[in-house]
């Protein structure tokens, strides 16, 4: 710690007020500002246009479907995933980390794209049905799942089944195997020692996976627009609706609000009984708790897991480079070297290079503000018994059971909505950033945050307090504690924020969350600058650009994954 | 050591002048659609032409750029908006967000393209939303390609068509117009019945329809699709192997296609007002106009403009586009929106 660092350490305090400034600004103020005008355009509610389509049969079933998807993809994402956590917790096999970041990659693909990649597998000439149809005698395609609940569902498990298996799986690392072994042999049978002993331990983590999982389906837009087909719509794509198409403010902003209102009453309710529900545990270096497959079951389910995620995740990406590399059945690069060429003379050409570079760099520092914020901001909420009965009293102490569930609306609220909000609230100095490079990264800061305090909370809370005295009685000051017991402790959790934020902003198309796309043109952008056009070189360079973002994010991940802030080796 | 600070507080000096002054380069900004493209060539003769400089700045598809432009009228995000459409001109010149200005390069434009009498919103380019079809499935099969839009509820079309949703699509809801347009307001609701029964497919964007659904130009099981005239010269000019013949082909019969012109105009608030009057006329001059087909798969307005060999082969003008009055278009969007999506989706 330097001299200067150690001068500023008294006044560390001040620092709980950067996410509550960063919150603020960038989002309450303008959220705010483009509710009122939806609600209140003169300064008075207008309530009646608003109450007709409430009470409208049509906005009751839309927000059954949300709620209801929302559930059941919830249920399978987090079923499906916890069986794979354990074995990415439990067990050493070779390709762990490339098989962990490639699950973390449909997360940056866009939903057209991967549409596609279903189709490839799932559609009617896809390779399940001609395979059907071609051994097992089908004659029609047997498997007709387009455009049904079915796909949507597919499809949310795709995207959301690395939250829930990163999330559960660095919690669960920790975690001491020697209190199942010492149930089973005390007689307890597998079942009963998972129930009894590693599912109260886990709780924390498997929650916090849920509740992203759930907030994620239930605001669910390109999957259920694109992939479920104008026969579905949720909550997130009848706002879109009513605030692009129709231009209907009101409603807009009406849907908005209750969007925001019901993760916030969840939120509430499930920062309140996750409060108490951690607590301090000895834990154990990962090293320590991962044992090679050995037995018939290690194979089985090692094997089994692998094989689900094979199925679910990996062949649709597969199907989707590979055909990248393909025109008529025949093997080509052109779709790769047509991206470093500028056939038009266009303005908006951006050599692949580039493209990269201004994605890694928005990525990055976007994952420095959300992994910074994000750190204090579960310092903020977390109440330890030391600082609970140090400022029970004080006013400022009470507001934080508030603050975890106001943190996690950035990513319930609708991205045009907000969009729109900066436009009107973000117009005048000192902020008028409308058009500024750095609203980007800030905007994709703001839906990351959320997943670092998820990720980071279960794992601060765990850190038992006596290590900490056990460290200060040792003449150790407090920089030197963090650095010492608080960072080893946390800091697969908050690694698994950081390849969280860098994922999100390396997928973000953002043409809604922010007005200007100043001249730094990212991947997506050249994704979706590809798919507007007519043509097959469109189309593969369109994949070849997809392709190429999958590559530099599973590079990112494992990078990320190997930060050390010094020799505190694995734990 | 003096020397330096001399020259230091000259180039300071130089600097404050630099920013003082308004005699420096103006930049424009321009707001369009993401679907805006354009060469580079083209936007450096402007400034070469005129010293001003210009930034673009996309803003979402042709709703959500409108919208935005509306929300931020008393603090405009940018000097000139490029490519408000005729579905949504309306709801552009009802907010009042434009300036009139009565470009001379208005000389040179077909009148039936300017649907704004004040001038506020110049016509600056149009293509035609027309049906395209999958011309290798029609010759493999004993069907004739459709030729208009009453064979798409022929019984032998049953299961051929994907179009796109009018409430989340512009090429969908030109398409519903061009069924108004044709079978008048009285016989369109009638018309999307037939398809419905002939096994209407709707996707809710072009993208999801042409990459996704059409066997043109996809793993997709359906030859008919709502696209543009102007897609088959694009898919030539974007094969992957050099071809001569599109794989594609349009449907231009009399009142099966709909006409999307596309509309600049300077905005209200802009302190730029002489050089944003320099970029309009630039844009409905000769240079920009022949540069967009090939950017945008679009046609120039400006009637001086010549196509590019490849549009002149392999597109086709649709001689009588479907056509309905921007004023009941104003009057009757969401209505028609709204019967659509009770007929068709519900």
């Amino acid at each position: 710690m330097t001299p200067f660092l150690r001068k500023l350490y008294p006044y560390r305090h001040w620092a709980f007020l950067l996410p509550l400034l960063f919150f603020g600004l960038f989002y309450f103020y303008p959220l705010g500002a483009i509710l009122q005008l939806g609600l209140a355009p003169d300064g008075r509610l207008q309530l009646s246009h608003i109450l007709d389509f409430l009470s409208d049969g049509y906005f009751l079933s839309i927000l059954w479907f949300t709620f209801w998807q929302a559930v059941v993809s919830t249920l399978l994402t987090v079923g499906l995933a916890l069986p794979g956590a354990y074995i990415f917790a439990r067990y050493q096999f070779w390709g762990k980390a490339t098989m962990k970041a490639i699950m973390t990659l449909p997360f940056v693909l866009p939903t057209v794209v991967v549409a596609n990649a279903f189709t490839a597998l799932l559609g009617p000439r896809g390779l399940l049905n001609e395979a059907a149809q071609t051994w097992l005698g089908f004659s029609s395609a047997p498997i007709t799942l387009e455009r049904t609940i079915w796909m949507i569902l597919l499809a949310h498990v795709f995207y959301n089944y690395s939250v829930a298996l990163r999330m559960i799986s660095g919690y669960w690392q920790n975690l001491n195997p020697d209190l199942v072994e010492a149930a089973q042999m005390l007689g307890a049978s597998p079942w009963r020692a998972f129930w009894k002993v590693n599912w109260p331990l886990l709780r924390p983590a498997i929650f916090a996976a849920t509740v992203l999982v759930f907030t994620f389906s239930f605001t669910s837009f390109g999957v259920v627009l694109i992939l479920g087909g104008p026969g579905f719509s949720t909550l997130e794509v009848e706002i879109y609706r009513q605030a692009v198409n129709l231009f209907d403010l009101p409603i807009a902003a009406a849907l908005s609000l209750l969007q925001i209102l019901f993760t916030f009453v969840l939120m509430w309710f499930y920062t309140r009984s996750q409060a108490g529900l951690t607590r301090p545990l000895r834990l154990k270096s990962a090293r320590a708790t991962v044992r090679p497959i050995k037995t018939l079951f290690d194979r089985i389910m090692v094997g089994g897991n692998l094989g689900l995620m094979f199925i679910l995740l990996a062949s649709p990406l597969l199907a989707l480079v590979s055909r990248s590399f393909l025109t008529d059945n025949r093997l080509t690069f052109q779709f790769y070297r047509q991206l470093t060429v500028n056939e038009r003379g266009s303005i908006f050409f951006v050599p692949p290079g580039w493209a990269v570079f201004n994605s890694v760099a928005i990525a990055l520092v976007t994952m420095v503000i959300a992994v910074g914020l994000g750190l204090i901001s579960v310092y903020l909420i977390a109440t330890d018994t030391a600082a609970r009965t140090q400022h029970q009293n004080h006013r400022l102490w009470r507001i934080r059971g508030w603050l975890d569930p106001l943190f996690m609306l950035p990513i319930a609220t609708s991205a045009v909505t907000l969009g729109f909000g900066y436009i009107i609230a973000l117009n005048k100095p000192p902020l008028n950033l409308r058009q500024s490079l750095i609203l980007v990264p800030i905007a994709h800061a703001l839906v990351a945050i959320p997943f670092v305090i998820r990720a980071v909370l279960p794992a601060l809370r765990r850190i038992d307090p006596k290590l900490r005295e056990a460290a200060t009685l040792l003449g150790a000051d407090a920089p030197q504690v963090w650095r010492q017991i608080d960072w080893p402790l946390m800091r697969r959790a908050v690694l698994v924020g950081a390849v969280f934020a860098f994922t999100i902003s390396m997928g973000e198309f953002g043409a809604t969350v922010f007005i200007a796309r100043p001249n730094m043109p990212t991947m997506p952008v050249a994704i979706f600058r590809f798919l507007g056009q007519p043509g097959e070189l469109n189309y593969g360079q369109a994949l070849a650009m997809s392709s190429l973002l999958m590559l530099v994010c599973a590079i990112g991940f494992i990078a990320i994954e190997r930060f050390r802030l010094g020799d505190e080796g694995e734990f | 050591m003096r020397k330096i600070y001399s020259i230091l507080a000259v180039s300071l000096l130089l600097l404050l002048t630099a920013a003082c002054t308004p005699s420096g380069p103006v930049t424009l900004t321009l707001m369009t659609h993401d679907s805006f493209e354009i060469s580079e060539e083209t936007i450096a003769a402007f400034t070469e032409e005129t010293g001003i400089i210009v930034e673009i700045l996309k803003s979402g598809d042709g709703g959500e750029m409108v919208n935005k432009a509306i929300l931020a009228k008393d603090d405009p995000l940018a000097d000139v908006l490029f490519g408000v459409d005729n579905t949504f001109l309306s709801r552009a010149l009802d907010n009042d967000i434009f300036v009139a200005y009565d470009s001379p390069a208005l000389a040179n434009i077909d009148a039936s393209l300017q649907l704004d009498s004040q001038n506020r919103a110049l016509p600056v380019d149009y293509g035609d939303v027309c049906l395209n079809y999958d011309k290798a499935w029609f010759a493999d099969s004993d069907l004739e390609p459709p030729t208009g839009l009453e064979d798409l509820a022929d019984p032998a079309y049953s299961g051929l068509t994907v179009v796109q949703n009018p409430a989340t699509s512009t090429p969908g809801l030109a398409f519903l117009l061009a069924t108004v347009g044709h079978f008048g307001e009285d016989g369109y609701i009638a018309y999307w019945e037939s398809l419905v029964a002939n096994d209407l497919l709707v996707t809710n964007g072009w993208e999801d329809a042409y990459w996704g659904e059409f066997s043109g130009a996809s793993d997709g099981t359906r030859p008919i699709v709502v696209s543009y005239a102007s897609s088959p010269p694009a898919e030539v000019l974007f094969a992957a192997e050099p071809i001569d013949e599109a794989p594609t082909a349009a449907v231009v019969g009399d009142g099966s296609c709909f006409r999307q012109i596309e509309f600049v105009g300077i905005l209200q608030g802009t302190e730029h007002q002489e050089e944003a009057q320099q970029l309009v006329d630039f844009m409905l001059g000769a240079t920009f106009q022949e540069d967009i087909p090939l950017n945008m798969f679009v046609y120039p307005t400006n009637s001086n403009a010549t196509l590019p060999d490849v549009f002149a082969e392999h597109s086709l003008i649709p001689a009588n586009p479907a056509t309905v009055d921007p004023s009941a278009i104003t009057a009757n969007r969401e209505a028609w929106i709204d019967a659509w999506t009770t007929t068709v989706l519900r």
